[in-house]
C-alpha cells in the first residue's frame, strides 16, 4: 500500500485524471456570469435592497410598468399593466391589468396579487418600503388605499404627485408583483410569506429561480411561458468570484460569457484580448465627499468653496480611478431626469489658496474616518496632498465600510468619501436625500438622509423646492426644477457630488443585448442573445 | 467486551471481576473526563467568541436593515435580534437555543446557520483533507531522506522548498498558479468547484464533491470537480508539506543521534532498517501531532485560497460574517472549528495508543 502514495504515482494520477477533461466554450442556451454576488441576503421583493439582490428579482418578477432593455431612454414602459389613467384631481391612478399573463406556479396574474403586493410591502415595512409609504400609505390605511376591482388596481394618493415620479417608483424591485396564493400557502403566522421568500420566488418573471447557494451561486431557468416570450438563454448561472483576476481568467478561457466586476488593470488588459469585448455602461452611484457641519472649520463656507477646487478630477479619473468613474459634480446621475451636465469646478490649488486668503483662514486640521476600499483610501489620499499645498492637515483614519457607516449615521465623520446609489428611477431618490433635511437637530435620527448625516440644514426654499419638484405634472419643467436645484446646491451645499461610477462588462464577443441596467435598474437576461 | 458477570454464574475467576469493574469505571471516568472536557472547552470557545463579537465596533443591524431604515425600523430591528438585552441574558439565551440544536439564522445569508454550515464545510474539509494528503504524502519522505542524507542535495532541496513555502505569499503564489496551469496550459479547471456544466447535477449526500460524485457513480463529475480542486488543494498541500517536512526532518535529526541507531548500525543492520524500522517508527508519535495540527490549521479554512479559487469554503465565510457583525454565523463557525480541533486532539491521542506500545 505504502508505494501506491508516492509522488510519483500521485503526479500520474493527477495527470491521468486532468488530461481528458476539455475546456471548450459555454453552452449556446446558457449564460455564465462571474460577479460578486456575497450581498444577497433575502430575495423577498419586499426585503431585497442590494444590488445582486435586485439583479435576482429583476429577472424573476415583473413589475406593473418596466424598463426596456433595448429601448432604456423611453424611460418606463407598460408591463404587468396595460395602460393607466390618473384622475382628475390627480388624487389617484388606476391601471388596466394585462390579460393572459400567469405566474411561474401556472397561476393567473390578477389586479388582486398586484394590489396585495403592494399592501405586503407597506405592511411588512421593511427597509425599501419607503419608495411606496412616500405616496402616504401606511399598515394601516393601505388596504383602503390600494384597491382592486376586476383587473383595474388604484392606488390612492395623499397628494397629487407627478405621475412620472409614481410610475418611476413602481419601476423598482419592491414593486414586484408577487403570486398571493402561493406565498399565502408558504406564509408562517403573520410574516406575509417573508421567510418562505427570502430564499423563494414567487413571480412572472422571464426567468424562474432554480437555485441560490449564498456566496457560491445563483441558477435560473427561462419560464417557457412568459408573456414576453421565452428567453434565447434557457439557464443563467451566476458565480460568485470575487477576486477580478480570476474573473478576467475565466473570461479568457471561455468558462464564462461575462465578467461583471473587473478592475481598472483587467478591464484594460481584455480590452487587447481577442474575442473579448469590454462594454461600459454608467451606473447611478455618486462618489461625493460630505463636509460635516458640525466641524467649526469645515463649516465655513469659504473652506466649502476651497475645498471643491481641491480635488485633482481629471488626474484621478485618469489614473486609479480610470475607467470606474467619470467626473459628474452634481447629486443626479446620469440618464435622470433632471440631470445637469456642466461640471463647473476644476483643480486649481491657486484659487483654492486664493478663497481661503480672502476669508482670513491660514490654517486647520481635519481628522476623518474612511472606509478602507482602495478607491475611497486612494482619493483622500491626493486630497490631502492637495489640501496640504493650501494649509490644511487632513488626517486618515482607515476603518471598515461598517465601521465608517456606524459613524456617518451618528454624525461623527468630518469629511466623508463614499458612494450613495439611487433607490428608485426617479430624481425625487436622490433630491431628498441630498437635498431635503426639514429638522436638523440630533434629536430629528433621520439617519437616512445623507443631508442629516452631514448636519447640512438645507435652505428651506430648497427643502420646499425638493417637495413641489414631486407634484409637477409637466415632465418638462419637471426637470427643469431639478435643474435649478442642482445649480443652488452646487453654489452653496457642504456636500460636494465628484464621480459617476461606471460598469464595465467583460463578455464574450458573441454576448448580445447585454444591460446591466444603466443607472435606473438592474441587470436583464431575457434580451440577451449569443451569436456565432 | 461487556461484562455479564450476573453473580456465580460461569466459571468466572473470583479475583477478575473487581479487576473488571475497576477497568470498567476508569474507562468510563476518563470518557466522562473527556466529555465534561470537551463541553468546558466548547463553552469558554464560545463565550470568548460571544464578547469579541460583542465589543467589536461593527453594528449587526445596520447590516440587517440596511443604510437607508428610519431611524423606526432600526429601533424595531435592534428588539427583533435581542440586542436591547443584558449581554448575560443574550448569552444564556443563545446558549439554550444551541443546546436545542438551533444554531439561529445569519444575517449575512438570510439562512438557518446550520444550513450554511452544512454547505460550506463539505468544501472546506475536501479541500484540507486532499491538501493534508498532498502535504504528508510529500513532506513526510522528504523530510526523512533530508535528515538522512543530511547535507546532501536532497536536503538543499528540501530546504529550498520549505522555505519558499513559508515565505511566499499564498495569494501570490495561487494567481501565479492559476495563470499557468489553468490560464496558460489548461491542465486544471479554473476558479470554483465545478465546471458550469456539472453545477448542481451531482445529487448532494455528504457536500463533498469528490465522494458525491463517486456515490453517485457519475465519472465526468468526479473528473470535472478534481480538475478544480487539484490546483488550490496542491497549493495547501504545499504549505502543509513546508512545515511538515521540516518537523520531520527534525524528529529524524534528534532519533539518527540517538544511541540505539549507532547500535543498530554497529550491529549491522542496513541503513533502510535503521531510518524506516527504528528511527522513523519512533518520530510516528510527534509526527501525529505535527500532522493533526497541520489539518486543523487548514480546517479553519485558508481564507485567501478561498478568495482566489473562489471556493465556497469555511473560512470565507467566518471571515466575511465575522467583518459584518453576523454572531450566530460566527459562533457557529467557531463550533465547528473548535469541535474538528478537538475531535482531532482525541483522534491523535488515540493513535498514540495505537502506535505507542508503552500506552497499553
Amino acid at each position: 500500500m505504502k508505494h501506491l502514495l508516492t509522488p510519483r504515482a500521485i503526479l500520474l494520477a493527477s495527470a491521468l485524471a486532468i488530461a481528458p477533461a476539455a475546456y471548450a466554450e459555454t453552452p449556446a442556451d446558457t449564460l455564465v456570469i462571474a460577479a460578486t454576488i456575497d450581498d444577497i441576503i433575502s430575495l423577498d421583493p419586499a426585503q431585497t435592497f442590494e444590488f445582486s439582490g435586485n439583479d435576482v428579482n429583476r429577472n424573476t418578477y415583473d413589475r406593473l410598468v418596466d424598463f426596456d432593455p433595448l429601448d432604456m431612454e423611453a424611460g418606463f414602459k407598460p408591463s404587468l399593466a396595460e395602460s393607466w389613467e390618473m384622475s382628475e384631481d390627480g388624487m389617484s391612478i388606476t391601471f388596466t391589468m394585462r390579460e393572459g399573463v400567469t405566474f411561474h406556479s401556472g397561476n393567473p396574474v390578477r389586479a388582486e396579487d398586484a394590489a396585495w403586493s403592494l399592501q405586503r410591502v407597506v405592511k411588512l415595512n421593511k427597509t425599501p418600503a419607503f419608495i411606496l409609504t412616500q405616496f402616504g400609505f401606511t399598515p394601516e390605511n393601505v388596504e383602503e388605499k390600494i384597491t382592486f376591482d376586476g383587473n383595474k388596481l388604484t392606488l390612492n394618493l395623499d397628494k397629487a404627485y407627478a405621475q412620472s415620479f409614481i410610475l418611476n417608483c413602481l419601476t423598482a424591485m419592491v414593486a414586484s408583483v408577487v403570486d398571493k396564493e402561493t406565498v399565502m400557502a408558504n406564509a408562517e403566522g403573520e410574516d406575509f410569506g417573508n421567510t418562505w421568500l427570502n430564499t423563494n420566488e414567487a413571480g412572472s418573471g422571464a426567468f424562474e429561480l432554480a437555485a441560490w447557494r449564498p456566496n457560491e451561486a445563483v441558477q435560473l431557468i427561462a419560464y417557457e411561458d412568459y408573456w414576453r416570450g421565452a428567453s434565447e438563454m434557457k439557464r443563467v448561472v451566476v458565480r460568485n468570484v470575487p477576486e477580478s483576476s480570476a474573473q478576467r481568467l475565466l473570461l479568457e478561457q471561455g468558462d464564462i460569457d461575462a465578467a461583471r466586476d473587473l478592475t481598472p488593470t483587467d478591464v484594460e488588459a481584455l480590452s487587447e484580448a481577442e474575442g473579448i469585448k469590454i462594454q461600459n455602461e454608467p451606473r447611478g452611484r455618486i462618489l461625493y465627499m460630505g463636509l460635516n457641519q458640525k466641524d467649526e472649520l469645515l463649516s465655513n463656507p469659504a473652506v466649502i468653496e476651497a475645498m471643491k477646487y481641491l480635488v485633482d478630477y481629471e488626474g484621478i479619473t485618469n489614473s486609479f480611478l480610470k475607467g470606474m468613474f467619470v467626473t459628474h459634480q452634481s447629486f443626479l446621475p446620469q440618464g435622470y431626469l433632471g440631470e445637469l451636465k456642466e461640471n463647473p469646478w476644476t483643480y486649481d490649488v491657486e484659487k483654492a489658496k486664493q478663497i481661503l486668503a480672502d476669508a482670513g483662514i491660514e490654517g486647520g486640521t481635519v481628522t476623518t474616518k474612511i472606509r478602507d476600499l482602495r478607491e475611497y483610501i486612494d482619493v483622500a489620499q491626493t486630497l490631502q496632498g492637495a489640501m496640504a499645498e493650501v494649509g490644511l492637515t487632513l488626517e486618515i483614519e482607515q476603518m471598515t465600510g461598517a465601521q465608517v457607516l456606524d459613524a456617518y449615521r451618528a454624525r461623527e465623520v468630518p469629511i466623508f468619501l463614499g458612494e450613495w446609489g439611487p433607490d428608485y428611477s426617479d430624481p425625487n431618490t436622490n433630491a431628498a436625500t441630498f437635498a431635503y433635511n426639514p429638522d436638523n437637530s440630533d434629536e430629528a435620527k433621520a439617519t437616512g438622509l445623507l443631508a442629516w448625516r452631514n448636519a447640512y440644514a438645507v435652505p428651506t426654499e430648497m427643502g420646499e423646492a425638493t417637495e413641489a419638484a414631486t407634484l409637477e405634472q409637466d415632465s418638462e419643467k419637471r426637470g427643469q426644477m431639478y435643474r435649478d436645484i442642482q445649480k443652488q446646491y452646487q453654489a452653496e451645499a457642504p456636500i460636494i457630488p465628484l464621480f459617476q461610477r461606471i460598469a464595465n462588462t467583460g463578455l464574450q464577443e458573441n454576448v448580445q443585448n447585454w444591460n446591466t441596467g444603466g443607472a435606473v435598474t438592474s441587470v436583464m437576461y431575457h434580451q440577451v442573445t449569443k451569436g456565432e | 467486551m461487556i461484562d455479564t458477570n450476573t453473580g456465580g454464574q460461569g466459571p468466572i475467576p473470583p479475583a477478575s471481576a473487581p479487576d473488571r469493574r475497576a477497568a470498567r469505571k476508569r474507562r468510563l471516568r476518563s470518557i466522562a473526563g473527556t466529555v465534561l472536557s470537551l463541553a468546558l472547552t466548547l463553552l469558554g470557545l464560545l463565550l470568548v467568541t460571544f464578547i469579541i463579537g460583542r465589543v467589536m465596533p461593527i453594528d449587526p443591524v445596520l447590516k440587517v436593515v440596511g443604510d437607508r431604515a428610519t431611524q423606526a425600523q432600526y429601533d424595531a430591528a435592534y428588539q427583533a435580534m435581542g440586542l436591547d438585552q443584558p449581554l448575560v441574558v443574550q448569552f444564556f439565551r443563545y446558549l439554550t437555543e444551541v443546546l436545542t440544536g438551533d444554531f439561529g439564522r445569519s444575517i449575512s445569508t438570510g439562512q438557518p446557520v446550520i444550513e450554511d454550515i452544512k454547505r460550506v464545510f463539505p468544501a472546506t474539509l475536501e479541500l484540507a483533507t486532499l491538501g493534508t494528503l498532498i502535504g504528508v504524502s510529500i513532506g513526510v519522505p522528504l523530510g526523512v531522506i533530508a535528515a538522512a542524507r543530511r547535507g546532501g542535495i536532497i536536503d538543499q532541496v528540501a530546504r529550498v522548498v520549505a522555505l519558499v513555502g513559508y515565505s511566499m505569499p499564498i495569494f501570490w503564489l495561487g494567481l501565479m498558479g492559476l495563470l499557468l496551469f489553468y490560464g496558460i496550459l489548461g491542465w486544471v479547471g479554473g476558479p470554483g468547484r465545478q465546471g458550469i456544466i456539472y453545477d448542481g447535477m451531482v445529487p448532494h449526500v455528504t457536500g463533498m464533491i469528490l465522494v458525491d460524485s463517486l456515490i453517485a457513480g457519475d465519472w465526468g463529475a468526479f473528473r470535472d470537480a478534481f480538475s478544480h480542486i487539484i490546483l488550490p488543494a496542491s497549493l495547501l498541500g504545499y504549505f502543509s508539506l513546508a512545515y511538515i517536512s521540516r518537523m520531520t526532518r527534525s524528529f529524524m535529526l534528534e532519533q539518527l543521534s540517538a544511541e540505539y541507531i549507532t547500535t543498530g548500525r554497529v550491529k549491522g543492520l542496513s541503513e533502510r532498517a535503521v531510518i524506516w524500522r527504528h528511527a522513523f517508527r519512533n518520530i510516528s508519535i510527534p509526527l501525529v501531532t505535527v500532522i493533526a495540527l497541520s489539518f486543523g490549521s487548514l480546517l479553519e479554512g485558508s481564507v485567501l485560497t478561498e478568495i482566489i479559487f473562489s471556493w465556497p469554503g469555511l473560512g470565507q465565510y467566518i471571515t466575511k460574517t465575522l467583518l459584518a457583525g453576523d454572531m450566530n454565523a460566527v459562533l457557529g463557525g467557531t463550533v465547528v472549528v473548535g469541535t474538528c480541533f478537538i475531535g482531532l486532539n482525541l483522534l491523535s491521542d488515540l493513535l498514540y495508543r495505537v502506535l505507542d506500545p508503552r500506552s497499553k
